[in-house]
């Protein structure tokens, strides 16, 4: 997993870090978060993207070696939010890279994103 | 001829150190899980993770030097599978074919650092080479302790340098570890095992909170697989190496087994418990810590042994 955070107000991201605590322990299914894109699997996306995220983002994504999964994380990640009506904001996550998983939620509970992904895996 | 392939390959070789490697990695992570009161990852977590990166696509960084960023994580399997079947083969018993292998394995076991090194330099990436100077600092400081605790070992031993014959004297006489010396030269070698295999308190040059995985920053897809499969491998080797040299090897003969398994997982247990008791150390820190004290450590030991302590 590779966390890239948008302009996010970082609520998610603290619920992101929640996963990796002993309470719900996302290793269980073999994830860990790793400190380089290369190595990831999955990208995070939290936050409304803004337009100087935008580029940040799309350099992310192509630096990522295929196949990536990439989660949408949080109300902003999804659909914008209310941010959504911003004229800075540069579309929700799928209008700039392909996202695979929406995780709604403002912020989705920790649980809510294990469902998410166990979902995925079993899919 | 073929023999030597059969060794290299199949057992104790490749196949054989994949999974036993895999294996170790999976307690060493559980272990931490649980230290952590976690569940941790299931059994077969370190091979999906090779499979899965071996499908994956590799990318070539823009300024890389191509060729020998491809090739530095196979030399480092190389070495690394060379050095396991060489410890392996006099601790099941069989003789390597010549003497001096305890000299020849001790560089052998260098290769895996300094490959990752030369793939660091090739990637062109800054921060891996950060990484790299940093492995190159560690390298200079654990390589003469372990040297020493070697020259330690060969001189308990009455002055042999074949490992099949460090063994014999063991367990002729008892394991190293048995006496004063061999309690100093465990402590040190135990810490030199933890830097050659970049575990917490020496993982500066792959911190991935400082600087995003340092050396192994730009690997993806296969030459990542390899870096994992090489690390797998030493993580079965060093552990050996240690059993070997100052716990009296391995016996494949009834009970024996049991004994010989329970070494090599409670070396790495030891490994484990280290590696999540303790913050990483600086360059400088680490650096001290190994010319100052772990020399020191061994030069006592050295001495010791001399009066048959």
């Amino acid at each position: 997993m590779f966390h890239f955070a948008g302009a996010s107000c970082n609520n998610c991201d603290i619920e992101i870090l929640d996963c990796l605590t002993p309470r719900y322990d996302v290793e269980r299914f073999g994830m860990v978060l790793v400190g380089s894109v290369r190595h990831a699997d999955v990208l995070l996306v939290t936050g409304s993207i803004n337009q100087k995220c935008r580029s940040r983002l799309l350099e992310v994504y192509r630096q990522a070696p295929k196949p990536v999964v990439v989660v949408a994380i949080g109300a902003c990640g999804c659909t914008g939010g209310i941010f959504a009506e911003g004229n800075t904001f540069a579309g929700p996550v799928d209008k700039i890279i392909p996202v695979d998983l929406y995780i709604p939620g403002c912020p989705p509970k920790p649980e809510a994103m294990l469902a998410g992904i166990v979902k995925f895996l079993n899919k | 001829m073929l023999k030597d392939i059969f060794y290299f390959l199949i057992f104790p070789g490749l196949l054989f150190a994949f999974v036993g490697g895999g294996f170790l990695s999976w307690f060493d992570r559980k272990i931490t899980a649980r230290l952590q009161f976690r569940v941790g990852p299931p059994l077969l977590q370190p091979l999906y993770d090779f499979i899965k990166l071996l499908g994956k696509e590799t990318i070539m960084p823009m300024d890389a030097a191509k060729t020998l960023f491809f090739l530095a994580p196979v030399f480092a399997v190389a070495g690394a599978v060379l050095s396991c079947v060489l410890i392996l083969l006099p601790a099941f018993g069989m003789t390597a074919g010549f003497r001096a292998d305890i000299i020849v394995v001790f560089y052998l076991l260098m290769i895996p650092s300094l490959s990752y090194i030369l793939g660091a330099i090739a990637s062109g990436n800054p921060l891996a080479s950060l990484g790299a100077s940093r492995e190159m600092k560690l390298i200079i400081g654990y390589e003469l302790s372990l040297l020493l605790v070697v020259a330690a070992v060969i001189l308990k031993a009455g002055n042999s340098i074949s490992i099949y014959e460090i063994i014999y004297v063991q367990q002729q006489q008892g394991a190293f570890i048995g006496s004063i010396s061999g309690v100093l030269l465990f402590i040190t070698a135990m810490m030199c095992v933890q830097a050659k295999l970049a575990f917490v308190p020496f993982d500066i040059a792959d911190a991935e909170t400082e600087i995003a995985g340092g050396i192994f920053l730009e690997c993806s897809g296969i030459i990542l697989a390899m870096v994992k499969l090489a690390k797998y491998i030493m993580l079965l080797a060093l552990p050996a190496f240690v059993v070997v040299i100052l716990l009296g090897g391995f016996r494949l003969e009834g009970i024996h087994i049991l004994w010989s398994v329970l070494k090599l997982l409670g070396v790495v247990l030891l490994i484990t418990l280290v590696r999540n008791t303790n913050p990483r150390l600086t360059v400088g820190q680490s650096m001290r810590f190994f010319f100052i004290w772990m020399n020191l450590i061994a030069i006592v030991a050295i001495v010791l042994t001399y009066f048959g302590l």
